[in-house]
């Protein structure tokens, strides 16, 4: 054991603090102190994209970072989408377009999107795939979260937009 | 998944780093990105005792154009590579590279001047550096020295950095306005280190090549010039036997290791038609 660090962050908008070896992953502060358990571990090699998270305007592989590397961070998880109960747009396009069945790629995609659709409002299939690579699902097969991008970003556009699944079509939006 | 124990400083200047790095020696290692090395410590690959962040210290950052010259600090990211209107416009054989390497999120983190340092020969940069004539600034105690980048990859994982040295800028003479420039990467999947991959740098002088630059990328224990088909190539016409001619001269320089991408025969003809597909795209973008 080395020497604790104090390291003082802001995650989804609340000012944080926490006392870590500087040898901890900042997933793992996450989960295990923070309790923020919607990030995910999916592998150790840092390819999976599941500890997803988004930092001062990136998205980062939490399971790649350390904790001390966070000081003076913004941070944003899964968790901090909705507001006020309401689902981010994001989030209910992942539902209108099946974008998820186990879920557990789910929360890293998600952050994943909510950057990638800043960064480029309307992006083509294309452009979609390639910037969402550095996220892997054993799922879905990619077909309905693509959809789901799509979805979410014509409704952050502020486009009228359906489900194009023929059971949630219809649904109010 | 578990690093072990170290201990962390964060320097908030670059003659900080440089003293930390004297102070602690062999047990240190400079953290930049950290997409290479924490994944190694989390193998227990490496197992420094001392990591040194250079993220706090100012002006490792940016990209400008300087005279003839592009510098482009090391802590510059790979998607700020990518995003750069500067290098879009004057060096696109970077931003070509750059949208080959790894995913988006490790674009956000990992760095130009790590990824060379690192001395992987896996990585992308070092060849693509090695064709744009690049050359690297190392700070070090008793200041700084430039050393071109065809002196700098020594072995895998082996540099002329020295211990106490950081390397703090990349120069890039700003190719000639019509150079046309490819990276033909060839790759099992999204992320992954080439199987084989060229990067090509060719100014035409009317019909024939006025100069040409070939990089190899994944194939000998550094990333190389292809020196030979350089020579072959120059004042000739590319059609597809001197190209043909061209990539039998990079086959014959390769020295690639068998792995799970393929074995040494498969490699080096991959690297023979990347190297056919990169100067084919590189004439097409050419003016003449």
């Amino acid at each position: 054991m080395s020497k604790k660090t104090l390291v003082s962050f802001t995650l989804n908008g609340k000012a944080t603090d926490v006392a870590v070896e500087p040898r901890e992953l900042l997933i793992h502060t996450l989960r295990e102190r923070c309790q923020h358990t919607g990030p995910h571990i999916g592998c150790e090699t840092s390819h999976c994209g599941a500890c997803t998270v988004d930092i001062d305007g990136m998205s980062v592989k939490s399971c790649t970072m350390l904790t001390v590397q966070a000081e003076g961070s913004e941070i944003l998880t899964v968790e901090g989408l909705a507001q006020g109960g309401e689902l981010h747009a994001i989030q209910e396009a992942f539902m209108q377009e099946h974008g998820l069945q186990c879920g557990f790629c789910t929360p890293g995609m998600i952050t994943r999107v909510y950057r990638l659709l800043q960064e480029i409002p309307d992006p083509s299939e294309e452009e979609i795939r390639y910037w969402i690579a550095g996220n892997l699902c054993r799922c879905t097969g990619y077909q309905n979260i693509v959809k789901a991008v799509q979805h979410a970003a014509k409704k952050l556009r502020g486009e009228a937009v359906q489900s194009s699944h023929a059971l949630m079509a219809g649904v109010a939006n | 998944m578990i690093p072990r124990p170290f201990e962390y400083h964060a320097p908030r200047s670059l003659p900080d780093a440089i003293g930390l790095l004297s102070r602690l020696g062999d047990e240190a290692k400079l953290l930049a990105g950290g997409h290479s090395l924490l994944p190694m410590m989390k193998l227990r690959f490496a197992q420094p005792g001392h990591l040194i962040d250079l993220a706090g210290i100012p002006g490792l950052k940016g990209i400008r154009e300087v005279g003839g010259e592009i510098r482009i600090g090391a802590m510059t990211t790979e998607n700020e590579l990518i995003w750069s209107e500067l290098l879009q416009q004057k060096c696109p054989l970077l931003v070509e590279g750059a949208r080959l390497i790894s995913d988006p999120q490790v674009r956000y983190k990992g760095t130009l001047g790590g990824d060379i340092s690192h001395g992987d020969p896996g990585n992308d940069h070092p060849a693509l550096m090695l064709a744009l004539g690049a050359a690297f600034v190392l700070a070090g105690p008793s200041g700084e020295r430039i050393v071109p980048a065809g002196e700098f990859f020594l072995g895998t994982y082996y540099t002329a950095l020295e211990p106490t040295e950081i390397l703090t800028e990349v120069r890039i003479p700003t190719p000639a306005p019509g150079a046309g420039h490819c990276y033909s990467k060839l790759k099992r999947k999204t992320g992954d280190f080439a199987t084989a991959a060229a990067a090509v740098l060719l100014r035409m002088d009317g019909a024939a090549v006025g100069s040409v630059s070939i990089a190899l990328t994944n194939l000998a224990p550094t990333a190389f010039r292809a020196q030979a088909a350089e020579a072959f190539l120059a004042g000739k016409e590319l059609d597809d036997r001197t190209i043909a001619q061209a990539a039998e001269l990079v086959m014959a320089a390769c020295d690639p290791v068998a792995d799970l991408r393929g074995d040494i025969q498969y490699k080096t003809a991959m690297a023979g038609v990347m190297t056919e597909r990169a100067l084919r795209a590189a004439h097409a973008r050419a003016a003449r």
